[in-house]
C-alpha cells in the first residue's frame, strides 16, 4: 500500500517539475508550483502569509471567534487588567478588549481589501495606456502621476477626510486617492518593456485592437509587480488608516477600529496600559504580516540578485 | 632571495564554488613554477584562468574556496599567512593589474590620489612625497603631462591612458611579481601594442615576474617566455612560446588550426570540436 | 522613497535614478540652462498641482462657506451679498486664479480659532517641527548609515540578518503607538526622560523668541539650565522619529554599499594592500555619499510628515500638532495652509534632492 502512494505522489511531483510540460495547464501549475517551493523556503515570507491569512479568519469567523459583543459596556468592569475573564483586560466602557480587536479585524481587512482593489487598478490602467500609447498621452499621464508622487501622502490625506467629514469610508477614499501614482509608474515601466516585442506586434498585425491588446497581454504582465508593491504597501495603509484613527479620523465610535482604540486608551496609558497597548501590538504584527510576505513575494516573483 | 628558490611555486591549486547542486570547481588542479620570467596563461572564458590569479592574490570572492598542495612566494607559504600577512603581500610583492579601467578605477577619486595612495599603504611617505614619486611613475608609462593627469577622474581619461595609470598604480610599491588579467582586451588594438610595450620594459628593467592571463593566443605568443594553455580548470599544455607550433594536446592543435594566417589561403578555418576526454585533462 | 506609508519597498520611485546613477557628459552652457528650465517648470507645475488640490479639498467641505460666515440668521439678499463678497459667484477657475493669488501674496486664510492669519500660525509654530525633524534626521543618519554599512559588510550573517530585522520592525510599529509605549516606559516606568512638551511647564515662556526653536534660543540667551531641559524633552520624541528613519536609512546604505563591493575597483583597493576598513570607508563609502544625501533629504521630506502623530503623542507645539488641532475644530482654513506649507516643504526637499545629486556627483558634471 505504502509502496503505492508513494509511486503516486512522486508521479504527481515529477509531473509538476518536469521540463518538458504537455500542456499550457501543466506549466502554468509547473511554475506555480516551482515558485511555491521556493517560497515555501523562506520561513520569515511563511510567517508573513500565515499572519494574513490568520487576519482574514479572525475577520470572517469573528462572531464566532469573540467570546464579548464588542459594543457590550459593562461599567461595573471598567479597566481590568488582562484576567482569565478578560484575556486582554477591558476598556474605559468595560467592553472586553479581546472581542473588539477581533471585530476590528473586520475593519482592518475592509480597509485593506479596498485599497487594494481600488488604488493599484486605477494606477495600472494609468500606467498602461500612458506605456502604450506614448506620445502626448504618456507625457501627459506621467506629468500628473510625477506631481502626485511628489505630494505627502498622508497630510493629504488628512485633509481630504478633515475635509469629507470623519468616517471609514472618506479615510479609505482617502488613502486610495493618495496611493495610486507609484502603481502607475510600476506598470508604465512594465509596459514598456514588452511595448516594442514581436507577440504585441503580432497581435496588432491580427487585428486586435488596442484596449485587447493592453487588457489581453500588457496587463498580466504588470501583475507579478503589481503584486509585490501593493502588498508591501498594505503594510503601510495599515499604519495610516491606524494614524488616521487614532486623529478621530476614521471608524467613529463605537467602531473598535484599532487605532481609535488606542486613541481611546491613551488617557489611561500611565496606569492601565494595556487599553492602548493590545491594539497597538494587533496593528504591528499584521503590518509586519504584510511587510514579510511583502519581502517573501518579491524574492519569488520579482528577484533583484541581493 | 636565494637564486633557487622560484619566485612563485603552485601545486594542485583548486578553486571550488558551492552551488545548489554541490561544490563546483573552477581551477581544478592547476600546478606550475615561476621565475622571473613572463609565464602567459591562455585559455577560454570559463576555463579558470583568471580565477586561478585570483587565487595566488587570495582574492577569491567569498564563498569561494581556495586549496592548494603548496601555494608559496618566495619560498612563503600564502594559504597559512594570515590576513595581516597577506595585506602586506598585496601590492608591495604581488600585484595585478585589471582588464578594463573604467571598472577597476575609483570613479569618485583622482586618479593621482590613488596612484599616491598605492604609495603610501606601504611606505611611511608624506603627501607630498607620494605625489612626487606618483607623478615620476606617471611619466615612466610615458604619459606625456602628468601635473594636469594627475588631478583627473577616471573618467576623464582614455582607456590606454587608464591602463596606464592602472599599470602606475601597481608598479609603484616595486612588487616582484606581477599578474596582468587580460591588461589589453578592452583596448583597442592599436593602444594594445603601446600598452604591452610599457609593461615588457618596465618588468624587465626590474626584473619582476609577470603572469600574464589572456584568451588571446596570438598575443601571449609574442610576448610570453612560457606559455601555459588552460582549459575547464585544468592546464592541458605547458610550453615555451617558442615552440607553440610543436604543441602536441589536441585542444591547442585545434587553437592553432583556427587562427587565420595572412600567408595562407583564405577558406573556412577548421572550427574545434571538443572531445569530453579534455575535460579529465 | 518618502516615510509617508510608513512601509516602503526599496525599489523606490523617486531614487530609481539615484541608484543607476547618471552619467552624461555634455557641453556646459545649453544644456545646463535648459536643465534649469525645466527644473522651474517641474518645481512650478508642482506646486500648482498642490495648490489645486488643496483648492479642491476646501470645496468639498460640506459646509457652506457662506452659512458659517453668516450664521444662521441670513436671509437670501444677505445670503447673495456674502456670496458675491466670498467670490463664491465665479466659475470655478476663476475662484481658483484668486486662491493662487492669494497664496502667492501670502494671504492662506484666517483661523478661525485664532481669528489670525493663518501664515502667521503657521510660521510661528514651524521651528518647533524643524528642530525635532532635525534631530531626528541626525540620529538616523549617525545610526543608520553605519548599520547599514555594518550589514553589507557582513552580508548574510547574523549582523545583516539583526539589521535587517531590526529594520523591518522598525517600519512595521506605528509611529504613535511607538511613541506612548515609550512615554509609559522611560517617562512613567522609569522616569528617564521627561515628560511631553518642549519644555517643563515651569520654564515655559522665560526664553526670549529669537529663532523660535527652543535650544537655539536658550542658548542665545545663556540660560543654560532651559536648554539643558529642552534637550531633554527633545531626546523621546526625536528618537523615536529618528527610528523610522535609522530603519530606512540602514536599508538603503545597505543596497548602496552591496552595489559597490560588487564593482572591480574594490578588487583594485584589497590588491593595493588596503585594510578592509579603508576599503569600505574610504573607497565605497566615497561612492555612495551622494545617493546618501539625496536619501537623508528625502528622509526629511517624511519626517516632516511623521511628525504629525509623533507631535500629537508628545504634546509638541509644532506644526503637526497645529494641523491636528484645527482638524478637530473643522478650522479648515488652518488646515489646509497647514497641508500646503508641509506640501510645499516637502515638494522643495525633494527637489533639493534631486539637485544636490547633479551638482554632487562628479560623473554628472
Amino acid at each position: 500500500m505504502t509502496a503505492r502512494t508513494d509511486t503516486r505522489s512522486a508521479t504527481w511531483r515529477d509531473w509538476l517539475t518536469t521540463d518538458t510540460p504537455q500542456s499550457r495547464g501543466q506549466a502554468r501549475l509547473g511554475r506555480a508550483w516551482a515558485g511555491w517551493t521556493s517560497f515555501r523556503r523562506n520561513r520569515l515570507a511563511v510567517a508573513g502569509l500565515l499572519i494574513v491569512l490568520a487576519l482574514v479568519v479572525v475577520a470572517a469567523l469573528a462572531p464566532v471567534l469573540a467570546p464579548y459583543h464588542p459594543y457590550a459596556q459593562d461599567l461595573n468592569n471598567r479597566l481590568l487588567p488582562p484576567s482569565a475573564a478578560h484575556w486582554l483586560g477591558t476598556d474605559a466602557f468595560g467592553r472586553d478588549i479581546l472581542s473588539r480587536l477581533i471585530h476590528g479585524a473586520r475593519l482592518t481587512l475592509m480597509i485593506v481589501a479596498l485599497v487594494a482593489a481600488t488604488a493599484p487598478l486605477a494606477g495600472l490602467v494609468i500606467g498602461t495606456v500612458a506605456g502604450y500609447f506614448g506620445g502626448w498621452v504618456d507625457t501627459v499621464l506621467m506629468r500628473i502621476t510625477d506631481i502626485a508622487l511628489a505630494f505627502p501622502k498622508l497630510i493629504l490625506a488628512l485633509a481630504f477626510v478633515a475635509a469629507l467629514g470623519p468616517g471609514i469610508e472618506n479615510a479609505v477614499i482617502a488613502i486610495a486617492i493618495t496611493s495610486w501614482p507609484p502603481y502607475a509608474r510600476i506598470a508604465r515601466a512594465e509596459t514598456l518593456t514588452v511595448r516594442r516585442a514581436d507577440f504585441i506586434s503580432a497581435a496588432r498585425l491580427q487585428g486586435a485592437s488596442s484596449l485587447r491588446i493592453i487588457l489581453g497581454h500588457v496587463m498580466p504582465l504588470c501583475i507579478a509587480s503589481l503584486i509585490v508593491r501593493t502588498t508591501l504597501d498594505m503594510a503601510g495603509v495599515i499604519l495610516t488608516a491606524a494614524g488616521l484613527g487614532f486623529l478621530g479620523l476614521g471608524a467613529q465610535p463605537p467602531l473598535p477600529e484599532w487605532g481609535a482604540m488606542i486613541a481611546s486608551g491613551r488617557q489611561y496609558v500611565l496606569e492601565q496600559w494595556w487599553v492602548a497597548a493590545m491594539p497597538g501590538l494587533a496593528i504591528f504584527i499584521v503590518s509586519l504580516g504584510f511587510n514579510l510576505l511583502g519581502d517573501g513575494l518579491r524574492d519569488v516573483l520579482d528577484p533583484k540578485g541581493d | 632571495m636565494a637564486d633557487d628558490t622560484p619566485l612563485l611555486e603552485v601545486s594542485n591549486l583548486r578553486v571550488a564554488f558551492p552551488t545548489r547542486t554541490g561544490m563546483a570547481e573552477a581551477v581544478r588542479g592547476v600546478s606550475f613554477t615561476l621565475g622571473r620570467e613572463k609565464l602567459g596563461i591562455v585559455g577560454e572564458s570559463g576555463s579558470g584562468k583568471s580565477m586561478t590569479g585570483r587565487s595566488i592574490l587570495r582574492l577569491v570572492p567569498p564563498p569561494g574556496r581556495v586549496t592548494a598542495d603548496r601555494l608559496a612566494f618566495n619560498g612563503e607559504d600564502l594559504l597559512a599567512a594570515s590576513p595581516r600577512r597577506m595585506r602586506d603581500i598585496r601590492g608591495r610583492r604581488i600585484a595585478m593589474v585589471m582588464q578594463d579601467p573604467k571598472y577597476s578605477l575609483n570613479p569618485v577619486m583622482t586618479v593621482g590620489r590613488q596612484i599616491a595612495e598605492a604609495y603610501r599603504v606601504h611606505s611611511k611617505a608624506g603627501a607630498a612625497e607620494a605625489k612626487r614619486r606618483a607623478l615620476e611613475m606617471l611619466a615612466a608609462v610615458r604619459i606625456r603631462d602628468p601635473e594636469r593627469v594627475y588631478d583627473r577622474y577616471p573618467h576623464e581619461v582614455s582607456g590606454g591612458m587608464g591602463q596606464r595609470i592602472m599599470i602606475a598604480m601597481m608598479l609603484i610599491p616595486d612588487p616582484d611579481l606581477l599578474i596582468a588579467d587580460e591588461p589589453t582586451s578592452a583596448l583597442d588594438v592599436t593602444v594594445q601594442m603601446q600598452v604591452l610595450a610599457i609593461l615588457d620594459d618596465l618588468c624587465s628593467q626590474r626584473g619582476m615576474g609577470m603572469i600574464f592571463v589572456s584568451h588571446d593566443l596570438n598575443l601571449v605568443a609574442s610576448f610570453c617566455d612560457r606559455i601555459l594553455i588552460m582549459y575547464a580548470g585544468r592546464v592541458v599544455e605547458s610550453c615555451r612560446a617558442s615552440e607553440l607550433h610543436a604543441a602536441r594536446h589536441p585542444y591547442t592543435r585545434g587553437l592553432l588550426a583556427s587562427l587565420p594566417r595572412i600567408d595562407e589561403p583564405p577558406g573556412d578555418l577548421p572550427v574545434l570540436s571538443r572531445d569530453p576526454a579534455w575535460l579529465e585533462g | 522613497m518618502p516615510l509617508t506609508g510608513f512601509a516602503q519597498s526599496p525599489d523606490c520611485d523617486s531614487l530609481e535614478r539615484v541608484r543607476l546613477g547618471a552619467s552624461n557628459r555634455e557641453g556646459v552652457v545649453l544644456p545646463t540652462l535648459k536643465r534649469g528650465l525645466t527644473l522651474l517648470v517641474t518645481v512650478a507645475a508642482t506646486l500648482l498641482g498642490l495648490l489645486l488640490v488643496t483648492f479642491l479639498i476646501g470645496r468639498v467641505v460640506p459646509i457652506d462657506p457662506v452659512l458659517s460666515a453668516l450664521g444662521d440668521r441670513a436671509n437670501a439678499e444677505s445670503y447673495a451679498q456674502m456670496r458675491t463678497q466670498l467670490g463664491l459667484d465665479l466659475p470655478l477657475w476663476q475662484q481658483f486664479l484668486h486662491y493662487v493669488g492669494d497664496v502667492a501674496q501670502g494671504d492662506l486664510g484666517t483661523s478661525v480659532l485664532t481669528s489670525r492669519p493663518v501664515l502667521e500660525d503657521v510660521l510661528r509654530v514651524f521651528p518647533a517641527t524643524l528642530e525635532l525633524a532635525t534631530v531626528a534626521a541626525i540620529v538616523g543618519a549617525v545610526l543608520g548609515i553605519p548599520a547599514g554599512v555594518f550589514a553589507a559588510v557582513n552580508r548574510g550573517r547574523w549582523p545583516d540578518h539583526a539589521i535587517r530585522l531590526l529594520g523591518l520592525l522598525g517600519h512595521s510599529v506605528p509611529i504613535f503607538w511607538l511613541g506612548l509605549m515609550a512615554l509609559l516606559l522611560f517617562y512613567a516606568k522609569l522616569d528617564w526622560a521627561p515628560g511631553p512638551g518642549r519644555v517643563d511647564v515651569f520654564y515655559e515662556g522665560m526664553v526670549d523668541q529669537v529663532t523660535g526653536i527652543v535650544t537655539v534660543d536658550a542658548l542665545l540667551a545663556g540660560e543654560t539650565d532651559i536648554f539643558w531641559n529642552a534637550v531633554g524633552h527633545l531626546v523621546l520624541p526625536s528618537a523615536i522619529l529618528g527610528l523610522y528613519c535609522v530603519a530606512y536609512i540602514a536599508r538603503m546604505t545597505r543596497g548602496f554599499m552591496l552595489d559597490q563591493l560588487r564593482q572591480e575597483y574594490i578588487t583594485t583597493a584589497r590588491v593595493k594592500g588596503l585594510s578592509e576598513t579603508r576599503v569600505v570607508w574610504g573607497h565605497a563609502l566615497r561612492n555612495i555619499t551622494v545617493p546618501l544625501i539625496t536619501v537623508i533629504a528625502l528622509s526629511y521630506a517624511s519626517l516632516l510628515e511623521g511628525s504629525v502623530l509623533t507631535e500629537t503623542v508628545f504634546a509638541w507645539p509644532g506644526l503637526g500638532l497645529y494641523i491636528t488641532n484645527s482638524l478637530l475644530s473643522a478650522d479648515m482654513n488652518a488646515v489646509l495652509g497647514g497641508t500646503l506649507v508641509v506640501g510645499a516643504v516637502f515638494i522643495a526637499l525633494n527637489l533639493l534632492s534631486d539637485l544636490l545629486y547633479r551638482l554632487l556627483d562628479p560623473r554628472a558634471r
